[in-house]
């Protein structure tokens, strides 16, 4: 017999019977967390589909502490939660504020930029489902060029870029920054550990797909998300300061339409040539830009 | 022995609250400066980093993040405090809401001041008054001693009935005057004030999810302990004040009542104008006119038993409110209204509102308002404002 090296812990912290839609990125991402981060964790969430996702009270499928918290409020929450355990004394324990992309680049950024700025010890991740899912797919800053959503409709689709929030958390010079998907599953629990043994604010960007918000059958939820890797659009990076953005990993190339077609969300665009070539032009600028930060 | 009797010291009001954080033991303290309460986290900052006081401070970016902070420090089962003013309490309104439905009894001081717009930062306790229903204990202050003492009570009643607790006090008139207050010893205060020990807390060992969904009867059910807890927090308070006043030998009773034996008026009122009031009162007695004065120091739970004491034998009762609630008139007096509503021979009330945004409160504008209850036999109006210039008077 072979022995097999598994490099994800084989621990089921999350149980089953969790409330998240069939094929749910964001409740594939918590499963792989914490199995990354361990028992010893505590999570801030804000509203967001974990909200509703980790259960009705009184149960709870996190497996660890979870404090559910307003919209707002992850990040300074956490930094609470933080503050609290080190006056015990527990300087072990990490606090990880879990938010979606909504409670991250739009209502939570303030907070979150106020906690990376004074270097609180927590790791937050951002579960990016690039739209507010909750309450019915309306458009975020993490809404990409040319989607569809309920507030970008048809007529009108998303017309700005993407935020980009990884470059954000790095110009604040923390420690640990990171993009990962729950499509490269041993790529994502190996940052995580990574994150996990590094004091400081430690930030991960994760692409978590939604199967309704998408518009994709549940089935195709880790294609999609492995596309989005290929095509460029989502880079999964590792940056620690005065060090070169780390690509961790590269797949071979695949084309962007392959990505866009298998998306409902992206129908109308597609349907827009001009549309369809400033996206296609954007993406790859920013890959430009990406693969230069980490050749220097 | 008698009583604990301490030299003086004389501080700001904000700092009066500051010695109180400190004396209280508290773990964690997140503020944002607004004017008039900056001094309050100046001192505890400065406390924290010259060691007197070992809490974690943070330096949060808003309002709402101290707040959330506090909240999150509390969902540890840690002691945890904040102070601010006006838009900064507006700012926290979500996270008010947040904290008394997920019971956790962070104490808050908040220096009543005016919102905009236009800008003003002087006194007016809309601010605070206008929280009144996000499940808060409310207390409002009339002098340095009183807010120190209250502090330090509020963490007991708050963590006994599982309820935040906002203690306020007046802009600059408080906040801003020196005042001589006696600083308790730390030994005594920990007689008084025990550590925090809730029942359930974010612990590793012991996983649980805090503030999850709950359906429509769970959620009523959550309401009504809330509101049960609330009205228990009277009796706490009560016993607190007691308790304190044994140990310190100052109590400051929930409603305050001066001269009310005989008095066929009685002003009610709180805050500093009370300290304006009290020698207004004592010179109507000094005539042998029966006029009496109820404080409200304690809002939030309403103390309607200790209110219709106070007022049910009056025939007239005159109510200056330094806030307003627009299309209603002063708070307060439509707290003490309902408060009479069903006794019998109920007292005629009287609203006044004034002193907004800081105008001045002297003792004229008392007498003013005294004279008119004693002259007119009805109000001629719901609210009737003072200190208003004669053309905005109709
Ligand atoms: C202050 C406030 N505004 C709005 C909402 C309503 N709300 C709840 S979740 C949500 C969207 C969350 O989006 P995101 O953070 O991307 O998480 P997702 O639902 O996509 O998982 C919104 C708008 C709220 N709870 N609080
Ligand atoms: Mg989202």
């Amino acid at each position: 017999m072979q022995n097999v090296n598994f490099s994800i812990p084989s621990d089921e912290v999350m149980a089953a019977g969790h409330l998240g839609c069939a094929g749910c990125g964001a409740a594939l991402a918590m499963r792989l967390a914490l199995k990354a981060l361990g028992r010893r964790t505590i999570l801030v969430v804000p509203a967001c589909c974990w909200s509703v996702i980790d259960g009705p009270a009184p149960y709870s499928a996190a497996g660890v502490p979870l404090m559910h918290t307003p919209f707002a409020s992850a990040a300074a929450a956490a930094s609470g939660v933080r503050a609290a355990l080190d006056f015990k004394g527990d300087t072990e324990t990490t606090v990880c504020a879990w938010a979606g992309d909504g409670g991250t680049f739009d209502i939570g950024i303030q907070a979150l930029s106020a906690a990376a700025e004074r270097n609180e010890n927590i790791l937050y991740i951002c579960y990016d489902n690039e739209a507010y899912m909750n309450t019915g797919v309306q458009r975020s800053s993490a809404t990409p060029l040319g989607a569809w959503t309920t507030t970008t409709p048809r007529a009108h689709l998303k017309d700005r870029p993407k935020k980009d929030l990884a470059q954000i958390m790095v110009a604040h010079e923390v420690p640990y920054v990171a993009t990962a998907t729950v499509a490269y599953p041993d790529d994502l629990v190996a940052k995580l550990q990574r994150a996990a043994q590094i004091r400081g604010t430690r930030f991960v960007h994760l692409l978590a797909p939604c199967p309704p918000g998408w518009k994709i059958p549940s089935e195709d939820a880790m294609k999609v998300a492995r596309l989005a890797v290929a095509t460029r659009v989502f880079p999964l990076v590792e940056v620690e300061p005065g060090r070169p953005w780390r690509l961790t990993v590269v797949p071979p190339e695949a084309d962007l339409e392959e990505y866009l077609r298998a998306q409902g969300r992206f129908r109308a665009l597609l349907d827009d040539p001009a549309a369809l070539a400033r996206v296609r032009a954007a993406i790859g600028e920013r890959w430009q830009r990406i693969t230069r930060l980490a050749h220097d | 022995m008698g009583p604990h009797r301490k030299p003086m010291k004389v501080i700001e009001g904000t700092h009066a609250i500051s010695y109180a954080v400190q004396r209280s033991r508290t773990a964690v303290i997140a503020a944002y400066p607004i004017t008039p309460s900056s001094g309050v986290v100046e001192l505890l900052a400065e406390m924290c980093a010259d060691g007197r006081l070992s809490s974690r401070f943070i330096a949060v970016e808003s309002e709402h993040s101290a707040l959330a902070a506090c909240a999150g420090a509390s969902q540890v089962g840690l002691r945890a405090f904040t102070a601010t003013s006006s838009h900064g309490l507006a700012y926290m309104h979500e996270m008010l809401h947040w904290c008394a439905g997920a019971r956790l009894p962070v104490v808050l001081a908040n220096v009543n001041r005016a919102l905009g717009a236009p800008w003003n930062i002087f006194v007016d306790q809309t601010d605070s008054l206008s929280q009144r229903d996000t499940g808060w204990i409310q207390y409002y202050c009339e002098d340095s001693q009183e807010v120190l003492d209250t502090i330090i009570q509020a963490f007991r009643v708050a963590e006994g009935s599982l309820l935040p607790a906002m203690v306020c006090l007046d802009a600059f008139f408080l906040s801003h005057t020196s005042e001589p207050v006696s600083i308790p010893d730390q030994d005594l205060v920990d007689r008084f004030l025990p550590p925090y020990t809730p029942a359930y807390a974010l612990s590793v060992d012991d996983p649980r999810a805090f503030g999850g969904m709950v359906a429509a009867e769970g959620y009523l059910e959550l309401r009504a302990r809330i509101e049960h807890s609330m009205r228990r927090a009277q009796q706490l308070a009560a016993e607190a004040a007691r308790e304190y006043g044994a140990i310190f030998g100052r109590s400051h009773p929930l409603v305050e009542m001066l001269h009310l034996d005989d008095a066929e008026i009685v002003l009610v009122t709180s805050g500093t104008v009370a300290g304006t009031a009290r020698t207004v009162i004592e010179e109507y007695r000094a005539q042998g006119i029966h006029v009496g004065m109820a404080k409200i120091h304690l809002f939030r739970p309403f103390p309607f038993d200790l209110v219709r004491i106070a007022l049910g034998r009056a025939r007239k009762v005159a109510v200056f409110d330094r806030n307003i609630s627009f299309g209603c008139g002063g708070i307060m007096a439509s707290e003490i209204r309902a408060a009479l509503c069903n006794i019998r021979k109920a007292p005629t009330v009287f609203s006044f509102v004034g002193g907004l945004g800081g105008c001045d409160v002297t003792p004229d504008t008392i007498r003013e308002v005294v004279e008119y209850t004693r002259r007119c036999d009805a109000p001629e109006q719901d609210t009737m404002w003072v200190g208003l210039p004669e053309e905005s008077r109709q």
